[in-house]
Order: C-alpha cells, then structure tokens, then sequence
C-alpha cells in the first residue's frame, strides 16, 4: 500500500510542479471567469432579474447567481486543459515513462485525474477570494461545505477530458473538440441563466439544458455554497464521473504513445 | 545468465505482419546491440519489451518473469531509454527523478538515496537542481539513463539512445553503457542502426523485415558469413550496399 501512497504523492507533486512553473495559467484560467463576472454581469444584471430560487432565500443579484457557474466554468476549463496535457504528454513520449510504470494503469490514470482536480480546486479558491472581495458573499461555512462539491465535479470534468482526449489522435485536432464540448456544455446549462428562464424561451433547449451534467454539477457547487445539499444533482455527477472514468480506462490504449516515433521512422 | 528471453515472438498491425517469430536472449553483464535498418521492427520490439504493445503471439521473460502474466513484475526489472526524451524539460533533474522514483513506489528517503547514488555514477550531480531545458543533449541522455537505472533493473533498455547527438558524446555514452554492463552486471540491449557504435565484445542481433538474420558475437557472425566486416555482413543481410 506505501508503494501506492508514494505513488500518489509523486504524480500529485509533479503535476503541482508542472502547475507551479506555467504560473500564466493560473492567471488566464482567473481572467476568464473575472471578465464574466465584472464586465458581462454588469452588462446583464438589468436584463435578466433574478426571482427568488432555491438555494436562495431572497432576491439576489446577478453576480451572486453565477459566481457558481463560474466557478464550474474555472473546472471545466481546467479539465479540457489536463485533457489536452494528456494528448500533449502522449505525443511528446512522457506518458511512456507513466505507462512504464510497475503500478497498474487504472490506478496511474486516477492518480493523475485526481491531481489534476485538486490543481483545478485551488484556482477555484482563489477566485472565490476575489468574488469575495468584490462583494459576492456565499455564507464562510459554505465555502468550506463546496470544497466536496467541487472535488466531485473536477472529478466528472477530467473523467470527461481524459475520455476525449483518448479519441484524439493528435493535438492539432483537440481545439475542434473544445469547441464542440467545452461551450455546448457551458452555456447549455444553468452557469449563467436559471432554466426557467430557458423553459420561457424553449421548451427543448430547456429539456437539453436540464439532461446536460454541467447543470447539475453547477447546482451541485450552488448548493453546497449556501450549506444546502442537492442530491439529484450529486447523483447525476457521481454517475457521469463513474461511466466516464470507467469508459476512459477501458479505452486508454498505450499503443498510442509510440505511435508518433514509429511513424517517423 | 540472461536478463531477456524472447520466445516465437511475432507481431502484426492488422493484416501486415512486422516481426516474424523472434527468438533470442540478452546476457547479464553484456551489451546487446540490435542491428537493423528503419522500418525493420525495432521500436515495435521495444514497445513489446516496455508493455506499450501487448504480446500477440510468443512469450517475452525479463529476469524469469512473463510480461504476458506478470507484467508489473517484469517492469520492476526494465529500465528504458526511449528514442525521443521523455524527461520533463520544465523540472529540474533531481525533480524529474524524483518522479520516476515515485512511480517505482520508492519513498522519498529511499529515492533520495538512489539519486545521490545515480546522480554521482552519472557525473551529474553539480547539475540536480537545474532544469532539464538547460542541459545539452548528452547530458540529457545521461539522465535518462540515471532514472532507467534508479529502480536497479536487470536490463536497461535503449531505443537509439544515440540519435541526435555529437560525435563525442555518442562515443561517451558507449563506452559509458559498457562500463555499466561491467559494474553492475545488467544486461544492455541497445537499437541501432549506426555500425560504428557496435564494439569486438558486443552480442549482436540483425533485425531485417522483422526477422531476425544474425544472432551471436561478432567473431561467431564473422565465421558464419566469411566476410571480413560486420558492416558487409550488414549490408548483405539487409540487402543495403555497403559504405
């Protein structure tokens, strides 16, 4: 079991290393959410009033509403990323010396998804201290009883992002795929407008909304933000984590990670 | 005593098969140079010896353990160097073994040790703390070997370790991979096709079309080919002409 453990730790402190040295990540995964926050928030807040919804109990303000969302949307961004490490570490050759490993494959897979989520987790943090400042503030117990919350839906987002990034082939063609995943899952989901808004305008984007896993890990975190728990959309997360993870690891194929050098030959 | 015993190993892709039923073994405290133009099945031989491949037909036994029914076993005792780096270039040297250490399940009071330890072997450890991106590409592979050889394996791995680098320092990393041999009685099995890097003490294998056309030392090659130079000997198997 010690084997595991230190295992563990070094692929976390790897990860935490390669996160450390690309400091300007840390800086374009915040300026992102901030813009949404300061400048599309600002933009919004008149046109689209909040009614009273759980797990508010008053009127609230469209900064409060999708401090959430954005604080999902730092995850997912940050899944698709490690994601795209993978296929990045796969073409460069570093993933062999992962696979080359003694330690089962599963388990080297999961080390790293669980690093990757605990990176994600900390960036989160961060933001929530400049919402803090900026005047949205969740209850301070919340921000502790989110931390499970958040660990969940980094779990889902990467098991998504290491599914993916098993279908590419190489890196040029992952941009498309971000397109197509990271925005249809954003913005189909409750992040920036609650869904009845959506049913008002229509009834099968509404549908789609509702059956998108980004909705309920968004609502997941709202939650457990305001000390409130959501059990169908931990559920619905804790699914999606399960069959994605599980799918990833079955289709994680090590010959892909020589294939690059034996084509150059 | 041999560290690598390859048995009725073929292997395709598809319907194009790329190895044709190998057999042969690598002895402890030897280099083993595999000989063989591009596209004769050496980096499909090594991704089999790695695990990256599974094992289609025959059976692979490194240090008595089978790759195909105790394969985590098997990679305990394999140290590899791959072709292309696979060292992190943002991390320092000591970090990047570290690492290694950690996917051995080495503590870090253990991997410490093995690293001040490899790190010395290497004449590498004024240079532990600095990013792998600063080094030249000698000193490079010497890291790659210092982290195969961290975890002690009984075979040491090399895909065209030499690949890309100066005249010197492919001359150095030689004679250093035969010294190793020596000291610590691994055996080496090295991919190569550059003739000049082979030495008089070498177990050679010539790998053609995925076929396996000379095995032995290179006297016993010599006598069975009557020909005075390995590299004729090379040029006839592989039907190249000789430089």
């Amino acid at each position: 079991m010690k084997a595991y453990w230190y295992c563990l730790s070094g692929i976390f402190r790897r990860e935490w290393l390669r996160f450390w040295q690309q400091r300007t990540r840390l800086f374009s995964a915040l300026v992102r959410p901030l813009l949404w926050l300061i400048v599309f928030a600002a933009g919004f807040r008149a046109a689209l009033g909040i009614a009273i919804i759980a797990p508010y109990d008053t009127y609230i303000t469209y900064e409060t509403y999708i401090v959430p969302g954005l604080a999902c949307m730092i995850l997912l961004f940050h899944g698709m990323q490690s994601s795209l490490s993978m296929v990045y570490d796969r073409e460069m050759g570093s993933m062999r010396i992962l696979l080359t490993s003694p330690q089962p494959r599963s388990f080297l897979l999961i080390c790293k998804l669980m690093a990757s989520a605990c990176i994600s987790i900390v960036q989160v943090y961060i933001f929530l201290a400049i919402t803090w400042i900026y005047g949205v503030q969740p209850p301070l117990l919340g921000l502790l009883s989110a931390l499970p919350a958040l660990f969940m839906v980094a779990l889902m987002l990467g098991a998504i992002g290491l599914l993916l990034s098993n279908g590419i082939r190489q890196l040029e063609n992952f941009a498309g795929v971000m397109n197509f995943v990271i925005f249809p899952l954003f913005f189909l989901s409750s992040a920036l407008y609650p869904l009845w808004k959506m049913q008002e305008a229509s009834l099968w984007l509404y549908w789609i909304c509702r059956i998108n896993p980004f909705s309920h890990a968004v609502e997941l975190v709202r939650y457990a933000l305001y000390l409130q728990f959501n059990t169908s959309a931990l559920l619905v997360c804790t699914a999606t984590t399960l069959v994605c993870l599980i799918a990833a690891v079955l289709t994680f194929n090590p010959k892909r990670t020589s294939l690059r050098s034996s084509q150059r030959k | 005593m041999n560290a690598l015993h390859v048995n009725d190993v073929s292997f395709s892709y598809g319907a194009r098969q790329v190895l044709h039923a190998l057999n042969f073994t690598c002895p402890k405290g030897r280099l083993t140079a595999l000989l063989g133009p591009n596209g004769a099945g050496k980096s499909t031989l090594i991704s089999l010896l790695t695990c990256l491949y599974p094992i289609q037909q025959g059976q692979i036994r490194v240090s008595d353990h089978d790759l195909n029914h105790a394969p985590r076993l098997a990679l305990r005792e394999l140290g590899v160097v791959f072709q292309q780096s696979t060292l992190d270039l943002d991390l320092s040297v000591e970090q990047n073994l570290r690492y290694h250490a950690a996917l051995h399940g080495f503590s870090p009071s253990d991997a410490k040790l093995r690293i001040n330890a490899e790190l010395k072997r290497q004449h590498l450890t004024d240079r532990r703390h600095d990013k792998v991106r600063l080094l030249n590409g000698g000193h490079r592979r010497r890291v790659e070997i210092a982290r195969a050889l961290l975890h002690n394996p009984r075979l040491l791995l090399l895909d065209e370790a030499s690949a890309g680098l100066d005249p010197a320092s492919r001359q150095a990393l030689q004679t250093h991979l035969r010294s190793l041999c020596q000291e610590r009685d691994i055996a080496v099995l090295s991919t190569t096709h550059l003739l000049d890097e082979i030495a008089p003490e070498d177990h050679v294998l010539i790998l053609h079309q995925g076929a396996l056309v000379a095995n032995g030392s290179i006297e016993a090659i010599q006598a069975q080919y009557q020909q005075q130079s390995l590299t004729q000997i090379f040029a006839q198997l592989t039907e190249q002409e000789a430089k």
